[in-house]
């Protein structure tokens, strides 16, 4: 891949509304070279979706949970880990899947509005799954940081005098 | 009037013409800074994080005269891997506060009063006022925008006179983003071999060089025995307010530099040395992910200003563009101080670092490109309703 189409991906990672006008000026490109690399890009999957980081917490009234669970599975000969993964992660309320090294297999991240809900999930449709041998629920109290972004940072002025040398 | 207790000396010292924006604009609500030489980044976390821990283990104590020698071991070894020039580590390197210091002591220790130092414009506004106070004489040679900023060899050679002892150089420049090559120096090499002049080389924004990596003066050839090299760590890791540089030069003149630092300052402040020798064991990442940063941001102000009809070359280094603003017909002063009255963007008119900067401004591109956005946004506004054109 060009260096110009990963200094593209970076910034659109940090930032995917930044305007193709802008990108083309930093990377030093026409606008319709940028809209192509993009173009290019979201067909080859490297560029799979744009969405906004929330933080629903400040979100007056919104009610949710969110749980990280370790899975144990047994793994499935000729397919190993990734059928019993298809399995899991084509729930809506499943919002990230991983295979993981180390004491357990898969660490599935699930949203629900109560815990209720998300403990329902749990028992109900996870661990009755032929293949999940176990599954430990953390339930997440406060986050702190996502994606490389720090929630309730306050204080993010900036700290410089105005005109130094 | 009550007799003035200054010493005759101070009393004729310019003030800075960057502090009269500062005060203007610092009374300002809304204003968009470019007026700052300084990395927008918070120094990186690893590095802060090293020295909370440092003063935690109780490493608050004075460290040698010229610094931690760990530190200075890293010093010798980051010179070398960057940029090929080596120095010993127990007698060649002081770290000072700042490489504003690092300036100070290098010039006290060389010149003699009445020595003439010459000193190329556009340039970094203390140089002029720290070699009068080492008393010398600052004797400017201008570097012109037909040339890109870059100061010739003959240039030099017409501003020398026997009383010529030094010159300074800063590539990658404040202000004008200038960096000589390696040919460029060779050439200016000659003029100081020829004359014995000792070069104070300030390379605090080596590492900004943004089309490969900046020479520095004394890894040209023969030159090692003539160069003080000015450098620190304020612009590339980010560490402005630690106040950490450090200078390199011939054992006979650092082992004075040293002594000098001994008497007046003692050493640096343990805790940011201790933040330094993080910085250049594990900072490299760090650096690299602020330069690409620094060059999309370049690149879409000096397009943002030539296509406004301010015209900028692309610098090659350091956070800063020199775009003229001769188009708009005022002079740098008036043209910032209406900038910053009408548009809220603070500037640095062009003539305060030296005459040649006169027609010219410099913006500050360590910034966030939403408010790099926005400034240019407003300066276009600007220059379209104040264009005499």
């Amino acid at each position: 891949m060009e260096q110009k189409e990963i200094e593209l991906l970076k910034l659109l990672e940090k930032n995917g509304r930044l305007d193709n006008d802008t990108i083309s000026k930093m990377l030093d490109i026409t606008p319709v070279e940028v809209e192509e690399m993009i173009k290019k890009l979201e067909q080859e999957h490297a560029i799979l979706g744009y969405s906004a980081l929330v933080d629903w917490s400040s979100v007056y009234e919104y009610e949710g949970v969110a749980a990280l669970i370790d899975v144990k599975v047994t793994p499935v000969r000729g397919v190993g880990f990734d059928k019993i993964a298809s399995r899991i992660y084509r729930f809506p309320e499943v919002k990230a899947v991983y295979l993981m090294s180390g004491s357990y297999d898969l660490s599935v991240s699930v949203e629900g509005k109560t815990m209720m809900e998300v403990s329902r999930f749990v028992s109900e449709k996870l661990s009755t799954l032929d293949t999940v041998l176990s599954t430990t629920t953390h339930f997440i109290l406060k986050k702190y940081k996502h994606d490389g972004i720090i929630f309730d940072e306050g204080d993010d002025d900036d700290k410089r005098i105005m005109v130094t040398p | 009037m009550s007799k003035s207790y200054l010493a005759e000396h101070v009393k004729g010292l310019q003030p800075s013409g960057i502090r009269k924006f500062f005060d203007l604009a610092s009374k300002m609500d809304n204003v968009i800074s470019l007026g700052v030489g300084e990395p927008d980044f918070v120094t990186p976390w690893n590095v802060i994080e090293a020295s909370y821990h440092s003063l935690e283990q109780g490493y608050t104590a004075y460290t040698a005269n010229a610094g931690l020698l760990e530190l200075r071991e890293e010093i010798s070894k980051y010179l070398e891997e960057t940029f090929s020039v080596s120095y010993n580590p127990e007698d060649q390197i002081l770290v000072t506060v700042g490489a504003s210091q690092a300036i100070d002591v290098a010039l006290r220790t060389i010149v003699n009063r009445g020595d003439e130092v010459i000193v190329v414009e556009p340039c970094f506004v203390s140089y002029g006022p720290a070699i009068e106070l080492a008393g010398g004489v600052p004797v400017s040679v201008s570097a012109t925008a037909e040339n890109e900023f870059k100061v010739t060899p003959q240039q030099i050679e017409s501003a020398i006179t026997p009383k010529t002892k030094a010159i300074v150089i800063c590539s990658p420049n404040n202000p004008t983003g200038a960096v000589l090559s390696k040919e460029e120096l060779t050439a200016i090499a000659t003029v100081v071999e020829k004359h014995d002049l000792v070069v104070l080389s300030d390379e605090i924004y080596a590492e900004l060089a943004y089309d490969g990596p900046a020479t520095s003066f004394a890894s040209i050839e023969g030159m090692k025995e003539h160069t003080i090299v000015l450098s620190g760590f304020s612009k590339s890791f980010a560490m402005t307010g630690w106040r950490l540089g450090f200078a390199t030069g011939p054992t006979e003149i650092m082992q004075a530099m040293t002594k000098i630092h001994q008497y007046t300052i003692m050493c640096a402040p343990t805790m940011a040395q201790h933040g330094a020798l993080e910085a250049l064991r594990n900072g490299n990442d760090s650096v690299r992910e602020m330069k690409t940063s620094y060059q999309q941001r370049r690149n879409f102000v000096v397009k943002a200003l030539n296509e406004m009809g301010l015209s900028c070359h692309l610098p090659g280094g350091a956070f800063y563009v020199f775009p003229s603003i001769k188009a708009t017909g005022y002079s740098s002063e008036e043209f910032a101080q209406k900038l910053l009255e009408e548009e809220r963007v603070a500037v640095v008119p062009g003539h305060v670092f030296g005459e040649s900067g006169e027609g010219y401004i410099r913006c500050s591109y360590a910034t966030s490109i939403k408010q790099l956005d926005e400034a240019m946004k407003r300066i276009s506004r600007f220059v379209k309703q104040n264009s005499k054109v």
